[in-house]
């Protein structure tokens, strides 16, 4: 990594109480980025990469229970109070969600929902901030901007209103963005117009960004590096091209085998990963992908691996029995 | 036949032609169907895919009659389904049947599983409920899951994939000839995907199924069909053999979609912004060719003159005016 680190999370563990018992969402996660960077957080449904993001933005539930440490430009999040909290969510982080429908407010006008924001956050005044937020619509490609402000989001489309929450979110000019499953509910061709404007907009305004996202797809060609989420914890950590031509953990590799592939034959039978994953209310003795890899040994039923660091620099995985790892160099 | 006689597959089961659905909204109409013609051979997997608001679905809805057509015939096995009612359809669904997009959302959360899917039995009239009880068992086994531990329990009880067998299973139950498979992987996670598809070209093999596979993927799509039909706001851009239109596609909007995967390789570079702007609304389709407000080779012929599905290679037919090959 170059520079500083911008956020570093340190030893995260979230909690949420169920009627099955406490449920382990993020089971002791350390990640760092530096600034202008792209980390891609990857990993299916219920493997903690939501929880995760919402513990950096202290957007837990209520009854959810956090230890570790968040750190953001020097400060400890975790002990910021609600005011502090505030100001940090505008200006330092700020967030897009998968549903755009559901993360605007449908009965207030695009433009009052941008220029609250501005106005709040930058004290511009009402002409300064309805002017700022047409300029902000158009640089995320929304045409006939100084109309959209007075229309609400269900006259928009999906893909117009998913432009319109990363403009509110770029608004106040956060160092770091956490787009969570940004284009999910898109189409496939929005899609690759959404991420490009990410993309764009990112590198103009030299800001890090963590792009959670269930497909390996999406991260390949726009993460520097990959951290691979299974069961709450991080499994297989590494800049993206070292993880994708040298992957150690056996989960990554299967979840990557596990996607229909263009160029493949009609009718190639698809290499299916067996089972589910695990019940975290349940947590393993062992590995927690144990039960559905080919790789497993007695070790990975009794212990938990830990996060090793492999020959290449910044590759660290969690796993006994890694793939592709030269004699001599495995830990 | 006018139209399109030439998309003529060996020994069809399903025949559409012209199929026109359209919908009300308010004072307007929404172009779902625009005269769409395909047909289906015994024992062949179509993939459909489009967008979403394409009208696959509503295709897809047109041919059960669950949508009934403003125009058009649907051909099933010879018999004209738009022409059917009442009980004589209700005979005809024993023969085609439907899996659903949200397997949760498509279980009766308050139904216990053995009854789910004993229920189309008790509807086509199989009254010795030991039979019935038997054929759950057979369906449930050949979808993977263990009759034993799953008949007496309530869909909440089980993940999303399970759900889908359990779908696939009462799909499959009274032994149809045809299913329409309506996004059935989409909200399933990647390792769980793999599962439901392997498991739906097995039973395709095992019970000698047509399939009907309606999805937004092309990778899944491509994965399990033996021909590919192309939908955009309404109508059909492009039918051809899977691997075949993969791998030189003819109309623009197919080369689109392919391009606009994300590949899983970081050397692969991200085509800039592939797509052009966003699909116009079915409700004021464009004129001429529908693509063409998003499409590079767009001219004036395109705005002028709906292009007809014409043969560009064996078995591939494109309807456009300036196609790829």
């Amino acid at each position: 990594m170059s520079g500083p680190a911008l956020l570093t999370i340190e030893d995260v563990v979230v909690e949420l109480p169920t009627p099955r018992g406490n449920l382990r969402a993020v089971d002791h996660v350390d990640l760092s980025l530096g600034a202008g960077r792209t980390l891609g957080i990857v990993g299916e449904s219920g493997c903690g990469k939501t929880m995760l993001s919402r513990a950096i933005l202290q957007l837990l539930p209520k009854k959810a229970k956090l230890s570790g440490r968040v750190i953001f430009d020097g400060q400890d999040l975790v002990r910021l109070n609600a005011e502090a909290l505030r100001r940090l969510r505008a200006r330092g982080i700020a967030v897009v969600f998968q549903d755009p429908m559901t993360s605007l407010n449908p009965v207030l006008t695009i433009g009052t929902q941008l220029v609250e924001t501005l106005q709040e956050h930058l004290e511009l005044d009402a002409a300064a901030a309805r002017r700022r937020s047409a300029e902000l619509l158009a640089a995320v490609g929304i045409p006939a901007p100084e109309q959209r402000l007075s229309q609400y989001p269900h006259q928009l489309s999906g893909g117009m209103r998913q432009r319109v929450a990363i403009a509110i979110a770029l608004s106040c000019e956060p160092k770091l963005l956490i787009a969570d499953e940004p284009t999910t509910a898109l189409d496939v061709t929005i899609q690759a117009q959404i991420l490009d404007l990410l993309a764009r907009e990112q590198r103009r305004r030299h800001m890090a960004m963590i792009l959670i996202t269930h497909d390996l797809g999406v991260v390949a060609g726009r993460a520097d590096e990959v951290a691979v989420m299974y069961a709450g914890r991080v499994v297989e950590r590494a800049p993206t091209p070292a993880l994708f031509k040298n992957m150690h953990m056996p989960y990554t590799a299967a979840l990557l085998a596990a996607i229909p592939k263009i160029e493949a034959a009609p009718h190639t039978p698809l290499a299916a990963i067996p089972g589910r994953p695990p019940d975290q209310t349940r947590p393993l003795k062992g590995c927690s992908f144990a039960p559905r890899c080919r790789n497993v040994g007695d070790q990975c039923l009794r212990s938990k691996p830990a996060l090793t660091t492999a020959e290449t620099e910044g590759h660290c995985y969690a796993c006994f029995h890694p793939l592709k790892i030269s004699a001599g160099v495995s830990a | 036949m006018h139209g399109n006689p030439t998309i003529v597959a060996r020994d069809p089961l399903l025949k559409v032609e012209n199929l026109v659905v359209e919908y009300p909204i308010g004072a307007r109409t929404v172009h779902a169907v625009s005269d769409v013609s395909l047909e289906i051979a015994r024992g062949e997997t179509l993939g459909l895919v489009g967008e979403s608001g394409c009208g696959k679905s509503t295709l897809g809805r047109a041919v059960l009659q669950l949508r009934r057509a403003k125009s058009g015939r649907v051909l099933f096995d010879g018999a004209d389904l738009t022409a059917l009612q009442g009980d004589a359809l209700r005979k005809m669904r024993h023969r085609v049947q439907l899996i659903f997009q949200d397997p949760i959302a498509s279980l009766n959360p308050r139904r216990r599983i053995g009854d789910i899917i004993a229920e189309p039995l008790v509807i086509a009239g199989v009254k010795d409920a030991k039979k019935r009880r038997e054929l759950v068992c057979e369906t449930l086994s050949a979808v993977g899951l263990d009759p034993a531990l799953v008949v007496g329990r309530l869909p909440h009880e089980f993940s999303g994939g399970q759900c889908q067998r359990i779908c696939i299973a009462r799909a499959l139950v009274l032994n149809p000839e045809f299913i329409i498979c309506d996004e059935p992987v989409s909200a399933l996670d990647v390792s769980i995907r793999a599962q439901i598809l392997n498991l739906l070209e097995e039973m395709k093999q095992r019970f000698a199924l047509t399939l009907l596979f309606i999805a937004h993927d092309l990778a899944v799509v491509k994965a399990v069909s033996d021909r590919v039909a192309v939908m955009y706001l309404g109508r059909l851009c492009e039918v051809g053999p899977s691997a075949q239109l993969f791998d030189k596609p003819a109309h623009p909007y197919t080369a689109l979609l392919i391009e606009a995967i994300p590949v899983p390789d970081p050397d692969v570079r991200p085509a800039e912004s592939v797509a052009v702007g966003e699909p116009p609304s079915p409700m004021a389709p464009p004129s001429g060719c529908r693509f063409r407000t998003r499409c590079p080779r767009a001219d004036a012929k395109c705005a002028a003159e709906v292009p007809e599905l014409r043969p560009v290679a064996s078995g591939q037919y494109v309807a456009c005016h300036h196609p790829l090959i």
